[in-house]
């Protein structure tokens, strides 16, 4: 068999523990009669709120509009009434305004046959548009406003066109269920995408523990005759990291504070391409998108389609509940996401997962000295040292931890999973940048 | 939904590949076990003596350190006992047990807990105690035991094989045929088992070559020769490393690195004061004899006085190496392995900062190849004076409703 590629430096083994969720079919949450949309959802700019409270709402009307270059816009995911416009808690765990809507009245997209749109027949830039209108942003997790990497900058050329159907997050299935069962649609997605960017080469990464994604989506693009590759990948964390499957797959590395356009690249995952999709060719804003509720405590594992908005304690519901006391609830997947203190906060767009883990899957371990075993750096891709990190920001020399790559730092949670002594590293990056950032302003 | 009581909140990633140091010392510790039973075995109870005292003052120690620092108690972590367990395994089998009691008070209390405690010694807190006692009582130091196994009767003194080569090379001239010849010829003792499994090896296997191997070997590789408890039995010790490695908490770096670097300046110039000339030293007799396995595996890997990088391992294992040959061609002393260690042990914190690992996103080139890890006007990081606010207070974080 022919090696698979992966990235050379660093990345970890964690066990996937996907077979959790991964034969779950997509199913459709619960319309929530109370619906939370934060302003904050993306990367950049909150969007300014529209609305005021009292107003009736449509299912998919502008809530919030984009509020800078690097913003995105915020629609209602139900019909209703705004009864009020409030501050909540994100699953970050940073606040943001958010409308709240009430539902009521009747759904004008919803169950109805909407007349698809032949996307040929639009030119790029009204394409372009078209995604900017309807709030797409990057729904791997960094939530990176859609139209503003479409953008590219006069005189750039874009090599590789990147699909990210790598998702190396243990436990969480939404992309893989995606793939298996939106393919066409993902592969128009894709098409449009390439009218926008007129990319050399089209390549679709996908990890090897998905192999029935693999089969199907070759199988689809060899019918079509569409000139889409398929690359099969070594399975490896991080390799969903843009700048890591970049590598895994061209060889090429994106310079330390550099954007993947720098080497003639742009990347984007299966569920955004799907929401271009349905953006472009049915007018639908980003209202709903896939989300894995899993882990040992949750009744049943599920793939859901859920409304922007929804309550996690909602989806936990709709799951059967809890079968075993959960001692974390993280919303995103275990390496990467955030552990919640309730499960009161919405689904934003960035939110991929849902995960609740009892007392001896969420490994909760003390902090002892380090031992200078050098593991994380053995695991870091980015070739950092992140213990020596965490030491100078312990000791706040930020100025220092900055010029030893600080910023490289992508938080990919590596070097805290093989850490022995149980530091906390990815929290030491973390304050680091708060603090480097504190002392700029 | 109903409330589901306390939810814990830690920043991710929320899943840990479960190693602790708690863990690795318990690991190498199990590894060192085999060697230490057989030198138990073939030196009597009164090595067993020994190894428990080294253990039981190092953690009694370090335990008496800790309270008085009046730091949180560090005796789970595992590393008193293994540091307790090594001191032991160095000290030869008829050693007053004061000795070990010194070295490792000396290990514990000033290697290890002077500088900050685990993690933050700047030497093998094992092979410092060692030295320490080794320049103190070198009489006691270098006065070993025939094995039980080697025929002799009880309690009865004899050289090592690297000792007995020292003094007897030096009013030697001639020429031997390399230092298995040299012992034979002075009448160096073999044993039965030895001379058995040699004769039959040279009958079956290495005639098929044509070729012979000399008496000797096998009582190296297996243990039936003086030296400290816990280093004669290249075999047991090999045995363990061999786990070490399937359970990756040592790496190939530092041994292949060590034993490499030995291995070719024995084979070039071991021959020298033999007669025998360049390119034919006996790098089996090295690599077998004194503490160099015990060294190259279980010591010169510790994780905390050992470079972070690959590339620093290899500078760092080239040293001890070229630093224990040395010792051994010229040095006063028959053994050098842990004089080496800690040598470059100080090396460490130089290496670490010329081997920096290289970053993703920098082009070669275009990348400063040694980054300065010393930013002007700044104080380096020490372990005792921290903030009020350092994150790193060791407390527990605070469980969230």
């Amino acid at each position: 068999m022919k090696k698979l590629k992966t990235f050379p430096k660093g990345g970890v083994y964690p066990n996937d523990n996907k077979e959790l969720a991964n034969s779950a079919a997509i199913r459709n949450a619960p319309i929530p009669p109370v619906c939370t949309i934060p302003m904050q959802q993306h990367l950049g700019a909150p969007a300014k709120v529209l609305v005021s409270p009292g107003d009736a709402v449509q299912e998919g009307m502008l809530l919030g509009e984009a509020s800078g270059f690097i913003s995105a816009h915020v629609h209602s995911p139900v019909p209703g009434t705004v009864k009020d416009i409030t501050s909540v808690v994100l699953t970050d765990g940073t606040t943001s305004e958010a409308v709240i809507i009430e539902l009521g009245g009747e759904f004008n997209r919803s169950g109805k046959n909407i007349q698809p749109v032949e996307w040929r027949n639009l030119s790029a830039s009204r394409l372009l548009e078209k995604i900017k209108e309807m709030g797409i942003v990057g729904m791997g997790g960094a939530t990176y406003p859609a139209h503003v990497k479409y953008t590219i900058r006069k005189g750039s050329h874009v090599e590789f066109f990147v699909v990210n159907g790598v998702e190396c997050e243990p436990y969480l299935t939404a992309d893989h269920r995606l793939m298996i069962e939106k393919t066409e649609e993902i592969l128009e997605g894709t098409g449009i995408i390439r009218k926008i960017l007129k990319p050399d080469t089209v390549l679709i990464g996908i990890e090897e523990n998905k192999p029935d994604a693999i089969a199907v989506m070759e199988e689809r693009i060899e019918q079509k005759g569409l000139d889409f590759h398929v690359v099969p990948l070594k399975m490896k964390y991080p390799q969903g990291d843009e700048k890591q499957l970049l590598k895994s797959l061209t060889g090429r590395e994106v310079p330390s504070g550099r954007l993947p356009i720098e080497i003639g690249a742009v990347v984007s995952n299966v569920a955004t391409v799907f929401s271009v999709y349905e953006a472009v060719v049915f007018n639908k804003p980003l209202i709903e998108r896939i989300v894995t509720v899993t882990g040992s405590a949750v009744t049943n594992p599920s793939n859901l389609k859920v409304r922007i908005g929804t309550k996690i304690s909602d989806l936990i519901e709709e799951c059967g509940g809890f079968k075993i006391r959960p001692k974390k609830i993280i919303a995103g997947g275990p390496m990467m996401g955030f552990a919640q203190a309730n499960a009161d906060s919405p689904v934003t767009k960035g939110v991929s997962g849902i995960i609740a883990m009892p007392a001896g899957e969420a490994r909760i371990s003390s902090e002892t000295p380090c031992i200078r075993c050098g593991r994380c750096i053995r695991a870091c891709p980015m070739g950092l040292s992140p213990a020596h990190l965490y030491k100078r920001i312990d000791n706040r020399h930020i100025d220092a931890a900055l010029k030893e790559g600080l910023m490289d730092c992508t938080e990919c949670g590596s070097c805290g999973f093989v850490c022995p002594a149980g530091i906390p590293l990815v929290q030491g990056m973390k304050l680091g940048k708060l603090l480097s950032g504190k002392k700029r302003a | 939904m109903e409330n589901n009581g306390k939810l814990f909140v830690a920043s991710p990633p929320h899943l840990r590949e479960g190693s602790t140091t708690f863990k690795i010392m318990r690991t190498v510790s199990l590894c060192l076990v085999p060697a230490g039973i057989w030198g138990v075995y073939v030196f009597g109870l009164y090595s067993l003596a020994v190894l428990l005292t080294s253990i039981t003052t190092s953690m009694l120690t370090e335990f008496i350190v800790v309270k008085l620092l009046k730091k949180e108690i560090t005796l789970y972590d595992g590393s008193a006992f293994l540091t307790g367990l090594l001191i032991g395994y160095s000290m030869p089998p008829s050693i007053p047990l004061y000795v070990p009691v010194t070295g490792v008070v000396f290990a514990i209390a000033v290697v290890k807990h002077t500088f900050g405690g685990l993690g933050k010694n700047r030497m093998n807190p094992a092979l410092a105690g060692r030295v320490f006692v080794l320049f103190s009582w070198t009489g006691p130091m270098t006065t070993w035991l025939i094995p039980k196994t080697g025929g002799a009767a009880d309690a009865v003194t004899g050289a090592s094989p690297l000792g007995f080569i020292k003094t007897g090379l030096l009013d030697f001239k001639g020429h031997v045929n390399g230092p298995m010849d040299f012992l034979v010829r002075k009448g160096y003792p073999f044993t039965r088992t030895d001379i058995d499994i040699t004769a039959w090896l040279n009958q079956h296997i290495f005639s098929l070559w044509g070729g012979s191997v000399k008496n000797g070997y096998i009582d190296l590789f297996l243990g039936n020769i003086p030296g400290s408890i816990g280093e004669i039995s290249a075999f047991l010790l090999l045995l363990g490393a061999v786990y070490l490695f399937a359970k990756k908490i040592i790496t190939w770096e530092i041994p292949v690195f060590y034993l490499g670097t030995v291995s070719v300046l024995v084979w070039l110039f071991g021959g020298l004061r033999y007669g025998t000339g360049l390119f034919h030293g006996d790098v089996i007799f090295h690599l077998l004899s004194g503490g160099l396995i015990l060294g190259a595996f279980y010591m010169a890997t510790d994780m905390v006085t050992s470079p972070l990088t690959g590339k620093g391992m290899f500078f760092y294992g080239t040293g001890i190496g070229l630093v224990t040959c040395l010792i051994r061609f010229f040095g006063g002393f028959p053994e050098g392995v842990s004089l080496s260690i800690i040598l470059m042990n100080v090396f460490v914190p130089l290496i670490d900062r010329l081997t920096v690992p290289v970053r993703f996103g920098f082009v070669k080139g275009n990348y400063p190849a040694v980054i300065n890890y010393k930013i002007e006007g700044e104080r380096e990081p020490d372990a005792g004076v921290c903030p009020a606010n350092c994150m790193n207070n060791n407390k527990p974080r605070p469980e969230m409703k």
